[in-house]
């Protein structure tokens, strides 16, 4: 920070502004401007869409780690969405479906559901068979057999598939927000762009990452924590 | 109690052509223990697999108490692996109550003192020693109540001593029980030790070349000396066993 202040100091222009220039531009979008409001609408279209995509991901990626037929199917097509990049998926769904908040979802989803499901796919295939073996010969119900023994082996997978997915979907959000939407982080961003304002995009920069640690810190972690259980215990 | 009758013919490993089982004929009675010796690759964890359902047996004969069984769903199976197969993230008790339909706390806790768990019920399996994890899984399989226990080389991987105390747990547990019992194993002083009778499997294709019941009061003990005399004469008839030359039961009985 204080190689920032004095880099800033010893530049002293506006395009490269002070720690303290940022701070008082995120006091004052925060207090004065829309950041929050802008935050409020960007977090809401990252949880649905990360919700969305995380669901058909994993749905997806189970059925084709399971089923070799089913990837035969679907993997070239898996490929070939995989590697549509982001700014068309989200041109096609604008001129398609409007400029609406639907589309906006679907874009982002259409992006992140194929990385989810070669992740999931990946781990569905090296589930343990001995592990389910145990669950067949004590006759255990399909719902238990699934949720107790299937599931937790890709409680792995479904975390690093879910942090590589936020990181992803808050790019993607940013890039929908700003082609065709009048409000959210991405919206602010273009504006502040307009206006050269570089401490403003710093601000809202600084913001974003404050709820991404947030996020890390009251979420994942304790996830991380939860699904790690019995694993990296040393013996007594 | 469980009556088994096994007639199995030219049984072929699964997504392959290569027979693995040819001719494997016997019959278990209620209540009894029965060891199948055999060479590495000769089958006998298919032989197990078939009557747990964990393999295909629909071209097989075994019958249940005179009834064709399909994969022992009307049977409640004990199935004892090589390895333990906990699940990771389940504690002990947790590992126990997976495989009950109505787990009751202190019927677990019971168990888990039976097996010398007790206080362990919290434990992750990575938290406890080799041993332990197999009495663990002892415990899971002693829970449901089993009419039929099968037991797959059980104690391999252990030292001598663990592998004692657990043969003994498992006598214990089989007499309070009374459940019909199948062990395979490749350890003929395991097979004399536990078992009332010993079946001997060719290699593979295994077919059923020899039976011997094992005429020693139990509970017996490795070191014991009818149990090493036995086991002695069996290793001296074992190259005429599996030449298929040792006529009677009786070649192979101590005085």
């Amino acid at each position: 920070m204080s190689t920032w202040q004095f880099v800033a100091w010893l530049v002293n222009s506006s395009d490269f502004p002070s720690l303290l220039t940022v701070m008082e531009s995120f006091h004052y979008h925060f207090f004065e401007g829309e950041m929050i409001v802008n935050l409020t609408v960007t977090l809401t279209r990252v949880l649905i869409s990360f919700t969305i995509a995380m669901i058909l991901g994993v749905v997806i990626g189970i059925l084709m780690g399971i089923s070799k037929r089913l990837n035969q199917l679907s993997d070239t097509l898996l490929i070939i969405v995989l590697n549509i990049p982001a700014l068309v998926t989200i041109l096609l769904c604008y001129i398609w479906f409007g400029l609406v908040e639907s589309a906006a979802i679907m874009a982002v989803v259409i992006n992140k559901v194929p990385t989810v499901v070669v992740m999931i796919r990946e781990g569905a295939r090296v589930v343990d068979e001995d592990l389910l073996n145990v669950a067949k010969v004590y006759k255990l119900s399909w719902s238990k057999t699934f949720f107790s023994v299937f599931l937790p082996q890709l409680y792995p997978y479904i975390m690093a598939s879910a942090r590589a997915g936020l990181s992803l979907i808050w790019k993607i959000v940013l890039v929908v927000e700003l082609l065709g939407r009048s409000d959210g982080v991405g919206f602010a961003l273009n504006t502040l762009f307009q206006f050269f304002d570089i401490a403003g995009i710093l601000a809202y920069t600084f913001a974003f990452i404050s709820i991404v640690l947030v996020i890390e810190n009251i979420i994942f972690r304790p996830l991380d924590t939860l699904i790690a259980r019995g694993i990296h215990h040393d013996r007594t | 109690m469980i009556e088994l009758d096994i007639a199995i013919k030219n049984k072929c490993y699964a997504n392959s052509p290569s027979v693995v089982l040819k001719e494997v004929e016997f019959n278990v009675e209620p209540g009894e223990f029965v060891a199948i010796i055999g060479p590495s690759g000769s089958g006998k964890t298919t032989l197990l697999n078939m009557l747990s359902g964990l393999e295909d047996s629909t071209a097989q004969t075994i019958l249940c108490n005179g009834k064709p069984i399909n994969g022992f769903k009307e049977v409640q199976l004990g199935y004892i692996f090589q390895q333990p197969r906990l699940m990771p993230w389940l504690t002990v008790q947790e590992n126990i109550q997976l495989v009950l339909t109505n787990p009751e706390d202190i019927k677990i806790k019971q168990l888990l003192a039976q097996v010398g768990l007790a206080g362990k019920e919290n434990y992750y399996p990575k938290q406890l020693s080799g041993g332990m994890q197999k009495r663990v899984a002892i415990a899971r399989a002693f829970a449901v109540n089993p009419e039929l226990i099968l037991l797959d080389e059980p104690f391999n991987s252990l030292d001598a001593p663990t592998a004692t105390k657990l043969r003994q747990l498992l006598v214990e547990l089989c007499k309070i029980r009374k459940s019909t019992v199948i062990l395979v194993t490749h350890d003929l002083s395991e097979a004399i030790c536990l078992a009332d009778r010993i079946i001997f499997m060719s290699d593979s294709p295994s077919s059923l070349i020899h039976q011997c019941n094992v005429d020693l009061p139990k509970p017996r003990v490795e070191s014991g000396c009818d149990e090493l005399a036995w086991q002695a004469k069996l290793i001296q008839q074992y190259p005429n066993i599996l030449s298929g030359s040792l006529i009677s039961i009786s070649d192979c009985s101590t005085a």
